[in-house]
């Protein structure tokens, strides 16, 4: 499935909620559910600080895709983590280097992108497409 | 009887509404809300009077220069300070003590020793970092117990004539405890150290006696005191503040300005270079008029009230953890939730109109003694009432569910 595919799925998903709690609640269930990161790399070269909660994010190689897995120690920010994980990983690096992130707007999650919740999401995604950029570049 | 609903009706703020709920406020040791009246005074000030002061012939520069040295003659008589040109004016307590920390570079030398307390704000242990790396000084900690008061047999042995200068700040802003200062001040004098108490957290619900406290520097921020952010003030005695360098140069802190020479306006100017925020200055002045108008001990009393309310209301959630238990604190109290993360219950109670503060409240030091990654916090003001501790009970027991 394409990144757009994807979010077009997510999309749909969250407009099937009634009100905040059932977005919320479904964001800490799949919090719950989040593959955990290997413990090998929840380590501080993983880890991206945010003021209020920690992300851990390794990335890897798989026929020409990427494969992210992740973690945080907040389980609202692993809801967010999750959704981010199924829409970019395993996606070809170019396609993730030029995908946007509008569709968070469009399932009522921005302010957990504002800078000022320091929760390490915003460099969570600029790490993301780091690691696409550097997987890009040994394509080439 | 407290007049709680005549005080709320003074706040605007507080019957907006937040994602659809009413607004219950409860971070007020980050930034306390804004009476009318002191809201008035800024209007007025923009309104009617706005011009540069201390430095103009014309009749608006005349007025605005009176109300703003009416505003400090107004700091001065609430914190008892000696004289006017004692209090100097700031952008906040954040310069006031990298004023005296930028001071004290020049009065330093290698070995001697400077002081600061366990529970200190950010904004009080890297200036005095900083100045270690200049000056070749030693900083000390003292340290704290489990209930986050500092261990004072502790400080009398770290004490000695090494010692030049102890920071304390008069109330924690993590944990809300109310650290000993006056004896603090004293064993400092005893070996010949100065002291500057950091008064952020303090000044919203006491008031200091700077005199009888017989303290060499006070620091305040009017933000957390009803008045507007950017301005606050710095107490120094008067041999102290002659003493210090000023801190940056430019306009009004001059007598005379020569290319070979220049030479320093005396007190309080030399410390005030540029223009500063007049409309917070004076706006601060009102602030502090109105919360002398409804007096600290009805403050003091109806907090307690509330403190002690909410911590009862709090503990009989399961699992909940208060962090800061001394008998001396103020209405703050940072707890968790055994096995939840402070930023989950934070987001689920800005979802309920609640707003507290999350996180290691710029305190790291504070979280790594108690091994948590942060705390959530509930700061109250004499604004809030019953009801609302109600609300963020509810709001917490409901986070807990949703999260557990």
């Amino acid at each position: 499935m394409s990144i757009q595919d994807i979010q077009n799925d997510i999309i749909e998903e969250f407009a099937m909620f009634d009100d905040w709690e059932e977005r919320y609640q479904y964001m800490i269930d799949l919090g719950k559910t989040l593959p955990l990161i290997d413990e090998q790399y929840k380590t501080d070269d993983y880890l991206i600080k945010g003021c209020q909660s920690k992300v851990w994010v390794h990335a890897n190689m798989e026929n020409n895709k990427v494969v992210f897995t992740a973690d945080s120690d907040a389980i609202i920010t692993k809801g967010v983590i999750a959704i981010l994980i199924r829409v970019f990983s395993n996606q070809r690096p170019k396609d993730i280097i030029d995908a946007n992130t509008d569709f968070i707007d469009k399932i009522g999650l921005k302010e957990h992108l504002s800078p000022t919740r320091a929760n390490g999401l915003v460099s969570m995604i600029k790490q993301l497409k780091m690691y696409a950029f550097a997987y890009q570049t040994q394509l080439n | 009887m407290f007049p709680i609903k005549e005080i709320r009706k003074d706040f605007p703020i507080l019957s907006r509404k937040v994602h659809g709920k009413p607004l219950v406020y409860l971070d007020n040791g980050a930034t306390s809300q804004t009476p009318i009246q002191v809201i008035d005074v800024i209007v007025d000030y923009y309104s009617n009077y706005n011009a540069n002061i201390h430095r103009g012939v014309h009749n608006l520069s005349q007025e605005a220069t009176d109300k703003y040295e009416e505003a400090r003659h107004k700091i001065q008589n609430h914190f008892n300070a000696k004289h006017a040109h004692e209090i100097i004016m700031t952008s906040g307590t954040t310069e006031s003590i990298n004023l005296v920390a930028h001071g004290f570079a020049s009065l330093l030398d290698k070995g001697d020793e400077i002081m600061v307390s366990a529970l200190e704000h950010h904004s009080n242990i890297v200036p005095w970092q900083m100045l270690c790396e200049k000056t070749g000084a030693v900083l000390k900690v003292i340290h704290m117990n489990d209930e986050g008061e500092l261990v004072l047999t502790e400080y009398s042995k770290l004490l000695s004539n090494k010692t030049k200068l102890v920071f304390v700040n008069h109330i924690s802003n993590a944990l809300g405890t109310i650290n000993p200062i006056e004896l603090i001040i004293e064993k400092a004098h005893q070996v010949g150290a100065a002291v500057l108490i950091d008064g952020a957290q303090a000044c919203p619900h006491v008031k200091p006696d700077v005199q009888a406290l017989n303290v060499d520097f006070y620091v305040a921020s009017a933000h957390k005191m009803c008045g507007p952010t950017g301005v606050g003030m710095l107490y120094g005695k008067e041999a102290w503040l002659n003493k210090l360098p000023p801190y940056q140069g430019g306009g009004e802190m001059i007598a005379d300005v020569t290319f070979e020479k220049t030479t320093y306006a005396g007190l309080p100017h030399k410390f005030e270079a540029g223009t500063p925020n007049i409309c917070g200055g004076i706006a601060f002045g009102a602030a502090i008029d109105y919360l002398n108008a409804i007096g600290f001990d009805n403050i003091a009393a109806y907090e307690h009230e509330l403190l002690e309310y909410a911590t009862e209301k709090l503990m009989e959630i399961e699992g909940l953890k208060i962090y800061g238990t001394s008998k001396n604190k103020t209405s703050v109290i940072s707890f968790n939730i055994e096995g939840i993360h402070p930023y989950d219950i934070g987001t689920i109670l800005d979802k309920l109109g609640i707003a507290v503060r999350t996180g290691h409240h710029c305190a790291q030091p504070i979280m790594a003694y108690f091994k948590i990654p942060g705390t959530v916090r509930a700061s109250f003001a004499f604004y809030n009432t019953k009801e609302e501790v109600d609300i963020l009970v509810a709001g917490v027991k409901k986070a807990k569910m949703m999260l557990a």
